[in-house]
């Protein structure tokens, strides 16, 4: 049961950070589809500070990893930024096209850089077991991970930000009625830059995460699962509101927590239904879950229509 | 006046799409170059070439033939995702739509052996339901249809593999072959294979997906429902407003793009050219490349076929790059990034106008000055 805990805690983490993220994009205006993208360069990122630096003392490998997974992050949703705020582009298409771009820049440049270091290796993996070891903590049975302090500090930001400060308030009103924002002096091209870099840094740290938590060794080739489009369900359900998407959070990672340690919870085990079915569980409860709430959705009005200074 | 021939949009749409591809292929050729300058111009020019990096002309019609196959299920798809564009709806399913197309026309020849036509139409079905589901949260529960088309591409991944676990090979993850088991599920030839040096895997799926490309130019552009479906499209309220079923649309568009996408996974499991791996844990990616072709054909089904063809052509051609230094993936980079480009496509077509504008607007200028200038000569003689 413990280990339950713990899976539903990190895979919770995982949903939340990146749910944030395009919580962040979409109070600015931004759809941002292109997360699950965001996330593979994220993690992309991260393994490439533990692969080069892995000899760094625990601390400080843990911040590392973090900045590498932000950096990347940060510079891979300026792709989006560029299209969807400057030119203009239609972001549904964007956003899938990073998410497909994502998967094969990550595993061209992956492989690439294995050949490079031993001709002989096609792979497309990066491992990490050694690095891996500075983000666990153990109590008793309990494991605990680092990145779920990192979620919930990610949480506290992300609440005080949109509802605190000027900056916050500011970005939600450009998502909401960009040209009232305008109106009133704010420039509403640089809050939809900010809103889409910040869900980069949220989406880049929820990549590393979820590469950690589930493996010890990553094949880029195989992306995230559909786990950027999951925290998008998640953030709906959340209704926008952080506090609401950390409990959404935690309700998926369960779910998603079960696929991983059903087989060693007596009563699951004994029902022997086939693990393809835990398998399909999160994504068959998110269906259930948006077809009953996005009725009433609250979502930004202005979301996914480019601001254009001449339409007042 | 001469009228300009960049002010036909189709025009516009042809410089768009050549712009993106490129664009795409440079970034492909100077990403080559950056893992390894040495092969890097041969590699590109290897995946532009494709079949014809084969010294010998009756395997160049192979493998020409090789690519075609791919094709039939490409342009589905890509009609799939470009009908559903045109009512307003991004049908990203098509992925997954795709998938349970497969799943069904597998299970239907291998686990019931069904013949062809059934097995198509198995599929079909299969494939409608699947995307009636999407249609149905979208019009009565205001899902968007993205993130329902994603989640029901893992589920219907997950569901596939848990299927045809019961048809494949009892060593491998692979399902059975359809030419020694289920020979009557194969789709026929009428003779094309011996066009392409007796390529058993060219069959009518290759014509018939061309048809079906004509099939929903004509519905969408000269049928009373094709108007109301992208009236709907461009206004959802107008539409209503007009008297149009904007729900009964958005249902029925999903059921048809469902379809199409679905029988694209027929046309290619039907052949045999590929066995069904019962262990993939990525979602294919038929279903995405669909998008990049529709888009890339500028949403136009005749212009889909050209756009299927070159991606699956590029596709391809990933596998002859030299693989000692690059990988084949490039090609997945070339594709998405001519789907990045795409979503400029609303702005080339703005500068191209806006460049039109202004230089009208100069020549009026001046044909208005030397009018004056004419005119002021008049007087002084």
């Amino acid at each position: 049961m413990l280990l339950l805990l713990q899976y539903t805690l990190v895979f919770a983490s995982v949903l939340l950070l990146v749910a944030l993220g395009g919580c962040f994009s979409e109070h600015s205006g931004i759809i941002n589809l292109g997360l699950e993208g965001i996330m593979v360069l994220g993690s992309l990122g991260g393994a490439l500070v533990m692969r080069f630096f892995s000899g760094l003392p625990a601390v400080i490998m843990v911040f590392a990893v973090l900045l590498g997974a932000i950096a990347f992050g940060m510079a891979y949703s300026c792709l989006l930024g560029v299209a969807s705020i400057n030119f203009k582009a239609d972001q549904t298409i964007v956003g899938t096209a990073m998410n497909m771009l994502a998967t094969a820049a990550a595993t061209v440049f992956v492989k690439a850089m294995n050949t490079a270091a031993n001709p002989n290796d096609v792979s497309s993996s990066i491992q990490y077991i050694e690095p891996k070891k500075a983000f666990l903590l153990r109590f008793g049975g309990f494991e605990f991970n680092w990145f779920m302090l990192v979620a919930v500090v990610g949480l506290v930001v992300a609440y005080i930000v949109l509802y605190k400060t000027k900056f916050g308030l500011r970005l939600m009103a450009c998502g909401e009625h960009p040209q009232a924002a305008d109106s009133v002096g704010i420039n509403v091209y640089k809050m939809r830059w900010a809103g889409v870099l910040i869900s980069g840094v949220y989406g880049g740290l929820g990549g590393i995460c979820y590469i950690m938590v589930s493996a010890s060794e990553w094949k880029f080739e195989d992306g995230v699962a559909g786990f950027g489009f999951l925290a998008l369900a998640v953030m709906i359900f959340g209704q926008w509101k952080p506090t609401r998407i950390a409990l959404t959070a935690l309700l998926f990672g369960l779910f998603r927590a079960l696929a991983s340690v059903y087989s060693g919870i007596g009563f699951l085990a004994a029902l022997n239904i086939p693990s393809t079915v835990y398998n399909m569980l999160p994504y068959i409860v998110s269906l259930l879950v948006l077809a009953l709430t996005s009725k009433n959705s609250r979502a930004p009005k202005a979301e996914g229509i480019p601001y254009d200074k001449g339409q007042r | 006046m001469k009228k300009n021939i960049l002010k036909n949009s189709a025009v516009q749409s042809l410089i768009a799409s050549l712009l993106c591809i490129i664009v795409g292929l440079l970034i492909g050729y100077i990403v080559l170059l950056c893992i390894n300058p040495a092969g890097a111009a041969d590699s590109i020019l290897a995946v532009i070439k494709n079949f014809l990096n084969s010294s010998r002309a009756n395997l160049r019609v192979k493998y020409l033939g090789n690519t075609l196959v791919k094709t039939a299920p490409l342009l589905m798809c890509s009609l799939s995702v470009l009908f559903a564009y045109k009512v307003g709806l991004f049908n990203i399913g098509a992925a997954g739509q795709f998938v349970v197309g497969s799943c069904a026309c597998l299970i239907a020849a291998l686990g019931f052996g069904w013949n062809w036509l059934f097995c198509l139409l198995f599929a079909i079905a299969v494939g409608a339901v699947y995307g009636a589901i999407v249609g149905l949260l979208k019009a009565y529960c205001n899902v968007n249809e993205v993130i329902s088309g994603i989640m029901l591409n893992w589920i219907g991944l997950y569901a596939a593999n848990m299927i045809l676990t019961g048809v494949k090979e009892p060593t491998s993850p692979y399902t059975l072959h359809l030419t020694s088991e289920a020979p009557q599920a194969i789709l026929p030839s009428l003779g094309l294979e011996k066009l392409f040096n007796n390529n058993q895997y060219v069959t009518i799926a290759i014509p018939l997906s061309i048809l079906l490309a004509i099939v929903i130019y004509v519905m969408l552009e000269k049928t009373k429902l094709g108007y109301e479906l992208r009236a709907t499209g461009n206004n959802k309220n107008a539409a209503k407003y007009a008297g149009m079923a904007e729900k009964r649309n958005i249902i029925l568009t999903l059921v048809i793009a469902g379809a199409l996408a679905a029988m694209g996974g027929a046309f290619l499991y039907l052949t045999d050219y590929e066995q069904w791996s019962c262990s993939q844990s990525s979602v294919p990616g038929m279903g995405f490349n669909g998008i990049a072709a529709a888009f890339l054909g500028g949403l136009n089904p005749i212009g889909a076929i050209l756009s299927s063809y070159f991606i699956q052509h590029i596709t391809n051609g990933g596998a002859y790059v030299d693989l000692t230094k690059y990988s084949s993936q490039i090609s997945d980079l070339i594709s998405s990034i001519i789907i990045y480009l795409c979503g400029f496509v609303l702005f080339i077509k703005y500068a191209i106008n806006s460049g039109i504008a202004k230089r009208e607007e100069k020549q009026a200028a001046k044909q208005k000055t030397d009018g004056v200038e004419e005119t002021g000569k008049g007087g002084e003689a």
